[in-house]
């Protein structure tokens, strides 16, 4: 089989960014000034952990941005048509999740179908719930659930606490080498925590972390995990597919924000007197005006210019995708003005510093004025303000979802799927696991990305200088 | 008698650094104790210690402190603070800082007068208003009412004292309590500490890195090193003999009067404190060093009533007296820069529209000139306006009017890459004037770029022979600025200056941020590099001693004008001019004072946004009359390029 | 004093101008009737009549800037822009789509929405610098630093799960209060307390963490030093030195958003059924009532340029060192 590979634009974006970090991680590790405040936050175990839990939902939605278009199975070989769903390579991945669709709601674990309905039985029509087409498929018997559940659990733990063991042997072998010990003698400085990194933390971390993923792959092989949703998708699916809107909103809305916000920034700052009152006077009417409210004004444009223009867009997916990069694009030219301001203050006073009079003395044009002694050294302010909106930007948006103005509504976020599971909370009895399930995710990547930002704040921050 | 202070193998950790290691020594009432040393060797701590105020991390490790008899480190925090305040006091060396700005400041000496004194009300309204009156503030009553802001750094310092005597404390510690201060404020601050001490009976705790100062307030004098008490002995004895090759090299690296020839300087720094230091601490920079002194730790050896720690007491070489040489006096013909009437006037815009409603005189009418190869010292106050002088000399702010020839062209708007490359600049405070993001090899090639200076291909060479010329190693320029000391940091500072081979040199306070030890080390770098490079430079100063030391020309500025001018020794010998004999005889001094008539100046340098009529000096002079508050006075030469500005001097000659 | 306030005054009307003429681009230039129209109509009923229709309806059938056809001032006068746009500086806002003046609406629903933010306002902010205060009393110490994890982690949670959560465990499982609505009077108040305890819950997080900071600098500087050195006790330097000087920042930072308590939030309002002018934002955007978003733009911006100007002036009331000029 064939594939048509599709590279939407937020896909081109994410791994443009990509690329942009991986040649600044490369500059950074030359530069001993910038190395040394991420080598403190390598040492902090919260830090640290936080990373890893980021790592694993990065390499989900980096896979999530990898699309493409299966070849139809039958249409010819000389003029192949394509399928118009859009799938990646994290599809292809975990196609049993996206294949094994029930009716409607079922619960989490369950082998029937949440409602109950009138079904024939033995020629009575009782009422009762149906059995799920999938989940729990493989048991004869309803009381044998529990016990299978319990087997797959355990299995999934064993097989998780297997790997860890394999990857810590791996990576005592490497570390001592690379230290020039003996295995033993670098586990024993494991132990005692006698490392400059925080190894026993990482290490734990790894270890719950495919213990976790062990017992939810072998769940997940016979039931749904997190249940199905109204239309009988698979919960968890849903909620690992949403992972890539959180990451793309919380990044590329902050690859808008900083040029406008370190331009702009430095610029009033450094240049006052006009210059800087136009800057002010376009932040000041920016940040007047209620953000939710641009954010819809500019949304329900982008929607207009959509449905007047559909032949631009050869798929529901590209649609979806030129809509959310719309959403980051509005929310960054909303939101520079915060960062903006800070910059303008750092500049203005730089500005005074005797090292950028020197350079005056010497006649040094203002455009080296900034790129040498004013950027460098405000350079922190932008970082930590990069990880700090992160978390913001991803809990933004769940809320814009709600208000209508977020995401497509086809699109998977866990803001639609808090959306499409409200009203069911009046249900009775309650549907409760499509809101938990995104719920739980946001939480943990929010959680993740804050105590991250922190230990870059904590490292970066002169002003902190270290102080807890 | 039982002293009233006593403290015994004071040992204080921060974390993993020993920052007082063994102090011993006592205080009695109505004495004053100098601790003197230079910065980061511990004095600060010891005092903070005392009081047990350490910051965060850092705790008394062991040692006792006895005050009146009680032990201060053995009592619970309950009835230490009956101690802080009420027993021994303390005073800070930031007065802007160590006031809190948003409450007033009879508010916040009745707060240690009800702590204290159990006053409450209009008592400690009363008694407030006593305490500013017995530490010299004017107008008292209407002072309870301002905020910390409202007054000057001098009225800040003496609030300050009133509030940590609204205690009535038997010990006071002022940790360096004048060196934010300007000279003149300084000896009225000293005065005021002085009197108290004596009319109350206090002991006092002086901290200093001023010998000067201790020459002059001190009974007793220790020195401090690395954590360690080296020395210790009455203040006569000292100041005739000091004993610790430390001591010793103190004064020899201080500028003195008439001086001209090579300071002596302390070669290295001041050991990290948190390494396990074995023998003596000042072993590596002693030039006496013997291999005893680097594996044995030195004890204390008496001389007469003076105590040493030095396997060498007493065994050392008699002190040199240093050869004076005097400065030369010959005049160059013709001048390298030529200043005629330089302003500088920034506009106070006020109202609706942001009218400009007036003008700051920073600099009114200054004429200058310097000689190629000769120095010229800048010398006044903060805010007189010396250091916008410097500035607008290189046009780093746009002087109103004004002319300035250099090498014999009129500087414009539009050479002024011309002036660049004939002049540069060397800033007060070597960690704000590097850039901390940039290589030193980068932060030397900037002005060259710049300025398109030799061969693109010969820059590189060239840093290396200016790395060179400032006496920093060859790697040096591929390391980043904070690692260097304050002084090798102004070396780079100075090399940056001399990379575009320019013939004026503004320094602006070049040492002030320095040690003793360090600040010679630039001075003598200063002057060599003036012998073997032909360099004229502009010194803007407040510091007398280093002017004396390099200058040949001196500038007194007062309020943005020049009020008197002339060859150095004239000046500082033999100053004309009431505002210079103050400054002169301000100064605190190891000898003894000599000379014309001592005059302590009342008040403050008025606001140079709304300087006096008449004479700008003439609320403060002690020879004001009628004249003097009418109209400003001319130019009165006195011969030998020697002249003032005064009505009182006029009518002498 | 005066001068400045006069001269502030002056100067937030270019910004109001610029927010008009910013929204007046999106919702008529870039946007045009005919396209909301459309979009309003839906794809059915879409025919040029019905467009024109519409346009007349809601009185978006003249020239935008310029009114070649009419007379004299009129040609001014007589346009969108004058009569949708300049007409809000005068806080007349037209009908909305319900036909309703949205000018009585704010009115009416501003009481409601501020029945809601001002207590959650209030007590918000003590709780938050009490909570702070609390963490730099026992600084270092395993106290503050699971302070700060749990303000991290409540923080870290979306402001939708308080909401949700406290609906339907306080309402619906425990019955405690009611679920949603709103009344006036007295009776109110069972309405008002589970949005007032969300709200505040859900702001702890990141209020107490925020202030924290700012009284953990305060702490370092030299007057605290000064304070101690005088013999005062930990309580009395925090509670007097250290909170007087960590209100200026806390203080002017809350005053400055004062003003748009009258907007009332989005979506408590929504989710708690509060007739105030955040439901009737967000059921305006989901209707595409462009008029009443016009007009609670123009509303914000205005709220917001006084809360800068309160900002000011509030500055210079706490802390002595500003003066205004």
């Amino acid at each position: 089989m064939t594939i048509h590979p599709v590279i939407l634009w937020t896909d081109a974006l994410i791994f443009a960014l990509l690329a942009a970090v991986l040649v600044l991680v490369w500059l950074i590790r030359r530069q001993e000034h910038l190395r040394a405040p991420w080598r403190v936050v390598a040492q902090r175990p919260m830090a640290m952990g936080a990373a890893l839990v980021l790592g694993v939902f990065v390499s989900i939605g980096l896979l999530d941005s990898l699309h493409y278009r299966a070849q139809l199975p039958d249409s010819p070989a000389d003029a192949p048509q394509y399928s118009v769903e859009v799938l990646s390579v994290f599809d292809a991945l975990v196609d049993g999740l996206r294949a094994r669709q029930e009716k409607t709601y079922s619960a989490p674990l369950a082998m029937q179908l949440y409602a109950k309905e009138f079904v024939q039985r033995d020629g009575v029509t009782v009422r009762d719930s149906s059995r799920l087409q999938h989940g729990g498929a493989h048991l004869a018997q309803a009381d044998a659930r529990l016990p299978d559940i319990t087997r797959r659990a355990l299995a999934g733990a064993a097989q998780g606490a297997l790997a860890s063991l394999l990857v810590f042997a791996g990576l005592a072998v490497w570390q001592a080498r690379r230290m020039q010990t003996s295995p033993g003698a670098w586990l024993a400085a494991w132990r005692g925590g006698r490392l400059d990194w925080p190894a026993r933390t990482v290490v734990l971390m790894v270890a719950t972390m495919l213990m976790l993923g062990g017992v939810m792959m072998q769940l997940a092989a016979g039931y749904h995990v997190f249940g199905t949703d109204k239309v009988g998708q698979d919960v968890l699916y849903i909620s690992l597919k949403s992972i890539r809107t959180g990451l793309v909103i919380g990044t590329l809305t902050t690859l808008v924000t900083l040029p406008l916000a370190i331009g702009f920034g430095i610029a009033a700052g450094y240049f006052r007197g006009w210059v800087d009152d136009v800057i002010q006077y376009v932040y000041t009417v920016l940040n007047s005006i209620p953000g939710v409210l641009l954010i819809a004004a500019a949304v329900l444009i982008v929607q207009v210019y959509i449905e007047s223009n559909p032949d631009i867009f050869d798929t529901a997916a590209a649609r979806a995708d030129i809509r959310l990069l719309a959403l980051c694009l509005i929310m960054g030219v909303t939101s520079w003005t915060g960062l903006a301001r800070l910059l303008r203050g750092e500049s203005l006073k730089l500005r005074t510093l005797d090292y950028v009079e020197a350079a005056r003395a010497f006649g040094v044009s203002n455009a080296r004025i900034i790129s040498r002694h004013i950027f460098p050294n405000v350079f922190h302010l932008v970082l930590i303000a990069i990880v700090l909106d992160f978390s913001g930007l991803v809990l933004a948006e769940a809320v814009l979802s709600y208000i209508g103005v977020g995401v497509d509504p086809a699109m998977y976020s866990w803001g639609n799927m808090i959306n499409g599971a409200r009203l069911e909370l009046a249900r009775e009895p309650v549907v409760w696991w499509q809101l938990g399930a995104a719920f739980a995710f946001m939480f943990t990547l929010v959680l993740a990305a804050n105590l991250f930002a922190d230990g870059v704040r904590d490292a970066f921050d002169p002003r902190l200088g270290g102080r807890r | 008698m039982k002293p009233l202070l006593e403290v015994r193998d004071l040992v204080t950790d921060i974390g993993p650094a020993r920052v007082v290691d063994g102090v011993s020594f006592h205080v009695a009432a109505g004495e004053t104790y100098a601790l003197l040393g230079e910065s980061g060797c511990g004095k600060s701590m010891t005092a903070l210690s005392l009081m047990r105020l350490l910051p965060d991390g850092g705790r008394v490790s062991s040692g006792a402190v006895e005050l009146g008899g009680e032990n201060v480190l053995g009592l619970p925090e309950r009835d230490m603070r009956r101690v802080r305040g009420g027993q021994m006091a303390m005073i800070f060396q930031e007065p802007m800082l160590a006031l809190n700005p948003v409450i007033k400041v009879g508010e916040q000496i009745g707060e240690a007068l009800a702590l204290h004194q159990n006053l409450g009300g209009q008592a400690a309204r009363e008694a407030a208003r006593g305490l500013l009156d017995a530490v010299g503030v004017p107008d008292a009553v209407r002072r309870l009412d301002t905020y910390p802001f409202e007054l000057s750094g001098g009225l800040r310092q003496r609030v300050m004292i009133a509030m940590a005597l609204a205690g009535q404390p038997r010990l006071l510690i002022a940790d360096e309590p004048t060196t934010a201060l300007d000279v003149t404020i300084q000896a009225q601050v000293l005065d005021v500490l002085r009197r108290l001490k004596t009319e109350r009976q206090m002991g006092m705790l002086l901290i200093t890195h001023d010998l000067g100062v201790v020459a002059e307030n001190a009974d007793r004098v220790g020195v401090m090193y690395a954590g360690e008490l080296v020395e210790e002995g009455g203040r006569d004895t000292f100041f005739a003999s000091p004993q610790h090759p430390y001591s010793r090299m103190l004064f020899d690296a201080l500028p003195r009067p008439g001086d001209g020839g090579r300071l002596t300087t302390i070669p290295g720094q001041v050991p990290p404190l948190d390494g396990s230091l074995v023998g003596c601490r000042f072993a590596r920079r002693c030039p006496f060093a013997i291999a005893r002194c680097r594996d044995e730790s030195p004890d204390w050896q008496t001389i007469n009533d003076q105590r040493v720690r030095c396997h060498l007491a007493g065994t050392l070489p008699a002190r040199i007296e240093r050869e004076v040489t005097a400065q030369t006096t010959a005049r160059a013909a013709k001048a390298l820069l030529q200043v005629e009437g330089l302003k500088v006037h920034f506009p106070i815009r006020r109202g609706l529209i942001q009218r400009t409603v007036g003008h700051v005189r920073a600099v009114d009418d200054v004429a200058l000139s310097i000689q190629a190869g000769r120095t010229l010292a800048l010398v006044g106050e903060s805010g007189c306006g010396k250091t916008t002088v410097g500035k607008a000399l290189l046009r780093l702010v746009e002087p109103t009017a004004g002319s300035i020839v250099l090498g014999g062209e009129t500087i414009t708007a539009k050479n002024a890459s011309t002036l660049r490359r004939q002049a540069q600049m060397v800033f007060q405070d070597p960690f704000s004037s590097l850039n901390p993001r940039m290589r030193v090899a980068d932060i030397l090639l900037e002005g060259m770029d710049a300025l398109g200076v030799g061969a693109a291909g010969e820059r590189r060479d060239a840093v290396a022979q200016l790395l060179n010329r400032v006496g920093l190693p060859d790697d040096a320029g591929g390391r980043y600025p904070h690692a260097f000391s304050g002084g090798q940091r102004q070396r780079i500072a100075i090399a940056r200056a001399l990379a575009v081979s320019p013939r004026l040199v503004i320094c602006d306070e070049p040492t002030s941020a320095l040690d003793v030890s360090v600040q010679a080390q630039i001075l003598n770098l200063l002057k060599d590099l003036q012998d073997s490079l032909g360099l004229a430079y502009l010194f803007i100063t407040h510091n007398l001693s280093v002017v004396d030391y390099l200058a040949h020309d001196v500038a007194v500025m007062y309020l943005g004008r020049i009020v008197e001018h002339g060859a150095a020794v004239a000046v500082l010998r033999a100053p004309r001019h009431p505002y210079t004999l103050a400054l002169v005889s301000a100064v605190p001094r190891i000898e003894a004072q000599t000379g014309p008539g001592i005059i302590r100046l009342a008040g403050d340098q008025p606001s140079p946004l709304n300087p006096p009529d008449g004479c700008h000096f003439n609320p403060r002079c002690p020879y004001a009359s009628e004249v003097c508050r009418q109209t400003y006075p001319g130019q009165t030469d006195l011969g030998n390029g020697h002249w003032v500005r005064c009505h009182w001097v006029a009518g002498q000659v | 004093m005066l001068a400045y306030i006069l001269r502030r005054l002056l100067y937030a009307i270019p910004i109001l101008i610029g927010v008009n003429l910013l929204t007046f681009t999106l919702f008529f230039v870039v946007n045009t009737p005919d396209d909301i129209a459309r979009l309003q109509l839906g794809a059915k009923h879409v025919t040029p009549e019905a467009i024109e229709r519409w346009k007349v309806e809601h009185g978006y059938d003249k020239p935008l800037m310029l009114n070649a056809a009419a007379a004299g001032s009129a040609q001014f006068t007589d346009t969108i822009f004058f009569k949708h746009s300049a007409a809000m500086f005068v806080f007349e806002f037209g009908k909305g789509d319900d036909g309703r003046n949205i000018g009585n609406e704010i009115r009416t629903r501003m009481g409601p929405s501020l029945a809601i933010a001002l207590p959650v306002f209030v007590i918000g902010l003590l709780v938050n610098i009490t909570f702070a205060l609390l963490m730099v009393f026992f600084r270092a110490t395993y106290l503050d630093l699971w302070g700060v994890v749990l303000c991290v982690v409540l923080m870290s949670i979306s402001g939708l799960f308080y909401i949700i959560a406290g609906q339907y465990f306080i309402a619906k499982l425990w019955n405690l209060l009611p679920i949603s609505g709103f009344a006036g009077g007295i009776d109110g108040i069972r309405f008002i307390l589970l949005p007032v305890l969300v709200g505040v819950v859900a702001g702890i997080g990141s209020g107490s963490r925020w202030y924290r900071t700012i009284f953990l600098e305060e702490i370092g500087k030299d007057y605290v030093r000064t304070a101690r050195a005088k013999g005062l006790g930990e309580v009395r330097v925090l509670f007097r030195h250290v909170l007087k000087n960590g209100m200026i920042p806390i203080l002017t930072g809350a005053v400055v958003v004062l003003p748009l308590l009258f907007m009332g939030s989005l979506i408590t309002e929504s989710f708690f059924g509060i007739p105030g002018l955040g439901s009737y934002t967000i059921d305006a955007i989901q209707a595409q009532d462009f008029a009443v978003v016009r007009a609670m733009v123009f509303l914000g911006s205005f709220l917001y340029i006084v809360g800068l100007i309160l900002t000011d002036i509030s500055y210079s009331w706490v802390d002595p060192r500003v003066r205004l000029q």
